[in-house]
C-alpha cells in the first residue's frame, strides 16, 4: 500500500511539473526572448489560460502526501520552512503578473506585470530544482551538531544557506553548490519545455528562433546533467547503488536521456507536439530518476545518528491507506475524463482566444 | 514557546481570514449562476445568459484569488503546524486530499470550459458545465467542513501508543453529527454573501441609471436569494449549530453567550454587553431572561452551565473575542433578514427600484455579509480553543517544533504586505468588471 501511494503521489507530482512546468518555462522564455508586444501578449496568454488548473495538481499532490505520509509532510514542510513560504509568495507574484497584464493598457504597467511573471517563473523553477537537490542530497535530520540532536530524529530545520555553501558541511543549508546545479538544470529544462509549449500553442513571431534556443539550451542541459552526476558522486558515493541493485529502475534515466537526445533534433522535428513530448520526457525522467535513486528512502539523513525517512516509517496505517486507495482510483478516473473533455474542446493555438476577463 | 504559538496562530488567522473572502463568494455565486443559466434555458431571454456570463467573470477572479491564497493554507498545516499534521494527517489528510481530488479538478476544468466553450458546445452543455462548477465548489465546502467537524467533534479515530490519531472508521468522518448542520449553515451563509453582492451591483446600476435593465434583474434575484438564504442561515441551521455547541462544547457555549455565572432557573439571552474578564461579569448588559434556555432546550427553566462550572484550562483562551464574534454574527444575521424582508416587500409592491434610500442601504451593506461569515468562523475556531482537536490535542502541542518565532514573524509580515497588494489589485479588477457591466460590447 505504501508503494502504491508513493507511486501515485510521484505521478501526480510529475504531472504537476509537466503541466505547471510549461507555464513556468513560458515565463522564463518571456523574460529573455520576447521583445515585441504581440509576442509578449500571446506568451502570457499561453500560460495565463492554464496556470490555475495546472496548480490544482500541486494542491492534489500536497493533500495526498499529507494523508498518506503525514510524518514526512510534517517534517519536510517545517524543515524547509523559508523556501516553501517564498515559493508561495512567488506563486502569488506570478499570478498577479498573469492576471493583471491584460487589464491595463499602458506599457509602464504591462512592463511591471511582465517582470513579475517572468522573474517569479524563473525563481520558482530554480527553487523547485533546489528542493529536488535537497531531497536527493539529504538533510541534517534531528539537527545534529557535535553529536547532539536538537530535535527528534524525524524533524529538522534548514537555513537558506550555510556559510560554506557546501553539501559536505555538517549542517548544509538549502542552497549549496550541489543544489544550485540541480536548480539550474530545472531552470534550463523548464525553459526548453516552455519554449516547446509556446511553439505548440501560439503563432508568436519568435517560434522559429525558439527552435535554435531549445537546441542551445539542450547543449547546456547535457553539460549540466553530466556535471551534476559527477558532483552527486562527490556528495554521495552510493548514489547509483539503487540502479545497480535493481537494474529495472534504469528505465527512468533512459526516459530522461531519450528526451535529451531527441531534443538535439528539434530543428528537424515537423510536428510541434513531438518537441513538447520530448521535453515532457525530460521532466518525467528527471523526477522519477531522482526518486528512484533513493527509494524507498524519501528523505536521506546526512549522518548516522538518525535513520532516513522512508515510505515505511512516515506512512499512516494500512486501513487509512487502503480506504483512500478506493476513492483515489475513482478520483483519478474522473480527472482523466475531465482532462480529455477539456483538451478536446480547448485544443489548438490560443492566439485568438479571449482571455475571459 | 509562547511567542511561537502566538505568531503561528496569528499567521494562520490572518491568512485564513483573507482566503475565506473568496470561497464564500464563489460557493454562493455558483448557485446563482446556475440559476441564471437555467432561466435562460427556459425562457431564452439573452439578459439571463449575459448575467450568468458576467457573474462567471467575477467568479473567475475570485477563484484565482482563492487558489493563490488557498495553497498557503494547505502548506501551513505542514510548515507551521507540523506536530498537528504528524499526529492527525492520517485522518484530516483524507478529507483534505479528497477536496483536492473531487472538487478542485471539477471546479477548475469546467470553469475554463464555461468561460471559453459556450460556442463550441451549445447551451445545454454550457449549463451543465456551470452546474459542475457549482457542484465542485460546494463539494469543496463539504470536505473542508468535514475536516473542521472532525476537529470540533472527533469521531472514527483511534489513538496509537505514540500519540498518533489514525483512522478507524472512514464513513464516520461523513456521518459526524457536527458536519451536516455546519455545512448547511456555512453554505447558506455563502449564498447570503453572493446574494448581497448581486443585489448590491444591481442597486449600483439602478442608482447610477446605467445598464438599468440588468440592475433590476440583479436586485430582484439578489433580494429573493438573500431573503431565503438569510432566513435559512438563522433557522433551522443556525439554531441547529447552537444546539450542537451546547451539547458538544458546553464551555464554548457559555463563553460565546457571555454566561459567567450559572443561573438556576433558566438562562437569559444577552443582547449587548462587554465581557469584563477581571470581575467575571458583563458590563452594561442588556439581556432577556429565560430565552436562551428556551431556544436551546425548548424549556424556559432548563439550567445552562455558565463559565463558573468549568476549569480555566477547559475554557476558550480568548473569551471576549469569541463573545464579540458570536454577537456580531448573530446581530448582522438579524439585520440581513430585516433588510431583505423590507426589500422583498417593496419588490412585491413594485416600488423597490424607485426607493433610493433602500437601494443605497443595499449597496453599502455588501461588506457586512463577509464580516458575518468570517466572524461565524471565528466563533467555531475560538470556541474550540484551547484545543486543535476538541478535548484531545491542545493547540500549543500542535506547532512545528523546529520553526522559530523569528521566522514565523518574518513570513507573517511578508504575507501581510503581499495580501495588501493582492487585495488592492483584486478590488481594481472587480471594480473594472462591474463598471463595464454585463451588457456585451458591440463590435
Amino acid at each position: 500500500m505504501e508503494i502504491f501511494w508513493f507511486i501515485l503521489i510521484a505521478v501526480v507530482l510529475a504531472i504537476f511539473f509537466v503541466l505547471d512546468g510549461y507555464d513556468f518555462g513560458a515565463g522564463i522564455i518571456h523574460l529573455f526572448f520576447a521583445k515585441k508586444e504581440k509576442d509578449k501578449e500571446v506568451i502570457t496568454k499561453s500560460a495565463g489560460l492554464f496556470w490555475d488548473s495546472n496548480e490544482v495538481w500541486l494542491v492534489a499532490a500536497g493533500g495526498m502526501l499529507f494523508m498518506a505520509f503525514p510524518t514526512f509532510y510534517a517534517s519536510v514542510f517545517s524543515g524547509f520552512y523559508l523556501p516553501l513560504i517564498i515559493v508561495l509568495w512567488l506563486i502569488i507574484f506570478r499570478a498577479i503578473g498573469l492576471e493583471f497584464r491584460g487589464q491595463f493598457k499602458y506599457k509602464m504597467w504591462k512592463d511591471i506585470w511582465d517582470a513579475s511573471f517572468g522573474v517569479s517563473s524563473l525563481l520558482l523553477a530554480l527553487f523547485f530544482g533546489i528542493a529536488l537537490g535537497n531531497i536527493v542530497r539529504g538533510v541534517n535530520l534531528g539537527g545534529v551538531e557535535n553529536g547532539v540532536s536538537a530535535y527528534e530524529g524525524h524533524y529538522f530545520f534548514l537555513p537558506l544557506w550555510d556559510s560554506s555553501f557546501s553539501p559536505l558541511s555538517e549542517t548544509p543549508g538549502i542552497i549549496d553548490w550541489f543544489t544550485i546545479v540541480i536548480g539550474l538544470i530545472s531552470v534550463v529544462t523548464l525553459a526548453i519545455h516552455g519554449a516547446n509549449w509556446i511553439i505548440l500553442k501560439t503563432n508568436s513571431s519568435i517560434n522559429y528562433k525558439l527552435k535554435s534556443v531549445i537546441f542551445k539550451l539542450n547543449i547546456v542541459l547535457a553539460l549540466l546533467t553530466l556535471f551534476s552526476i559527477i558532483l552527486w558522486q562527490v556528495v554521495n558515493p552510493d548514489s547509483l547503488d539503487n540502479f545497480i541493485d535493481k537494474p529495472y529502475l534504469l528505465v527512468f534515466p533512459v526516459i530522461y536521456f531519450s528526451g535529451l537526445v531527441g531534443l538535439f533534433f528539434i530543428k528537424k522535428i515537423k510536428k510541434d507536439i513531438h518537441g513538447f513530448l520530448l521535453s515532457t520526457l525530460l521532466i518525467l525522467g528527471g523526477i522519477t530518476s531522482s526518486l528512484a535513486s533513493i527509494f524507498p528512502v524519501i528523505l536521506p539523513s546526512i549522518h548516522n545518528v538518525h535513520e532516513p525517512l522512508t515510505i515505511y516509517n512516515t506512512s499512516t496505517t494500512e486501513y487509512g491507506l487502503s480506504v483512500a486507495s478506493i476513492w483515489a482510483v475513482i478520483g483519478v478516473i474522473l480527472i482523466i475524463i475531465y482532462a480529455i473533455i477539456q483538451k478536446r474542446l480547448l485544443a489548438g493555438k490560443i492566439d485568438k482566444m479571449d482571455y475571459g476577463h | 514557546m509562547e511567542d511561537m504559538l502566538f505568531y503561528d496562530r496569528l499567521q494562520f488567522a490572518f491568512t485564513i481570514t483573507f482566503h475565506y473572502i473568496f470561497p464564500q463568494l464563489t460557493m454562493g455565486l455558483s448557485l446563482m449562476i446556475v440559476y441564471f443559466k437555467w432561466k435562460y434555458l427556459r425562457n431564452n431571454i439573452e439578459k439571463y445568459n449575459n448575467a450568468a456570463k458576467f457573474f462567471m467573470k467575477i467568479f473567475a477572479v475570485n477563484f484565482t484569488m482563492g487558489v493563490v491564497t488557498g495553497i498557503p493554507m494547505e502548506f501551513q498545516f505542514g510548515t507551521n503546524w507540523a506536530r498537528f499534521s504528524e499526529l492527525t494527517g492520517g485522518i484530516i489528510g483524507q478529507t483534505l486530499a479528497m477536496e483536492g481530488m473531487f472538487s478542485f479538478f471539477l471546479e477548475s476544468s469546467f470553469l475554463a470550459l464555461f468561460i471559453f466553450g459556450e460556442k463550441l458546445m451549445g447551451q445545454k452543455l454550457h449549463f451543465l458545465t456551470g452546474f459542475l462548477v457549482f457542484l465542485g465548489s460546494w463539494a469543496s465546502g463539504w470536505f473542508i467542513l468535514a475536516t473542521n467537524a472532525w476537529m470540533q467533534h472527533p469521531v472514527g479515530y483511534e489513538i496509537l501508543d505514540n500519540g498518533k490519531f489514525v483512522l478507524e472508521n472512514f464513513s464516520a468522518l461523513f456521518s459526524n453529527p457536527w458536519l451536516l448542520p455546519a455545512f448547511l449553515h456555512n453554505q447558506f451563509a455563502s449564498v447570503v454573501t453572493s446574494a448581497f453582492v448581486v443585489a448590491s451591483i444591481g442597486a449600483f446600476y439602478v442608482l447610477r441609471n446605467k445598464q438599468v435593465e440588468y440592475g433590476k434583474l440583479f436586485l430582484k434575484t439578489g433580494v429573493i436569494f438573500g431573503l431565503v438564504s438569510s432566513l435559512l442561515v438563522a433557522f433551522p441551521t443556525g439554531d441547529w449549530n447552537a444546539k450542537n455547541v451546547a451539547k458538544f462544547q458546553p464551555a464554548a457555549f457559555a463563553a460565546m453567550e457571555g454566561i459567567f455565572e450559572t443561573e438556576h432557573a433558566g438562562a437569559e439571552i444577552v443582547l449587548i454587553g462587554q465581557p469584563n474578564m477581571v470581575e467575571k461579569k458583563l458590563d452594561n448588559k442588556i439581556a432577556v431572561p429565560n430565552i436562551l434556555s428556551f431556544l436551546t432546550y425548548q424549556d424556559w427553566n432548563k439550567q445552562i452551565p455558565g463559565m463558573d462550572q468549568f476549569k480555566k484550562e477547559e475554557l476558550p483562551d480568548n473569551i471576549p473575542a469569541l463573545y464579540y464574534s458570536y454577537h456580531i454574527m448573530v446581530g448582522l444575521g438579524t439585520i440581513f433578514i430585516g433588510v431583505m424582508a423590507l426589500a422583498f416587500f417593496f419588490l412585491w409592491r413594485k416600488k423597490l427600484f424607485n426607493l433610493k434610500p433602500l437601494l443605497w442601504i443595499i449597496m453599502f451593506l455588501v461588506p457586512f455579509p463577509y464580516i458575518a461569515n468570517l466572524t461565524g468562523w471565528y466563533v467555531a475556531e475560538l470556541g474550540r480553543q484551547p484545543y486543535l482537536v476538541y478535548g484531545l490535542l491542545k493547540t500549543s502541542d500542535g506547532i512545528s517544533p523546529t520553526v522559530s518565532s523569528g521566522n514565523t514573524l518574518f513570513t507573517l509580515l511578508g504575507f501581510v504586505a503581499l495580501y495588501m497588494l493582492l487585495g488592492l489589485l483584486f478590488l481594481v479588477l472587480v471594480g473594472k468588471t462591474i463598471n463595464e457591466g454585463p451588457k456585451p460590447k458591440t463590435h
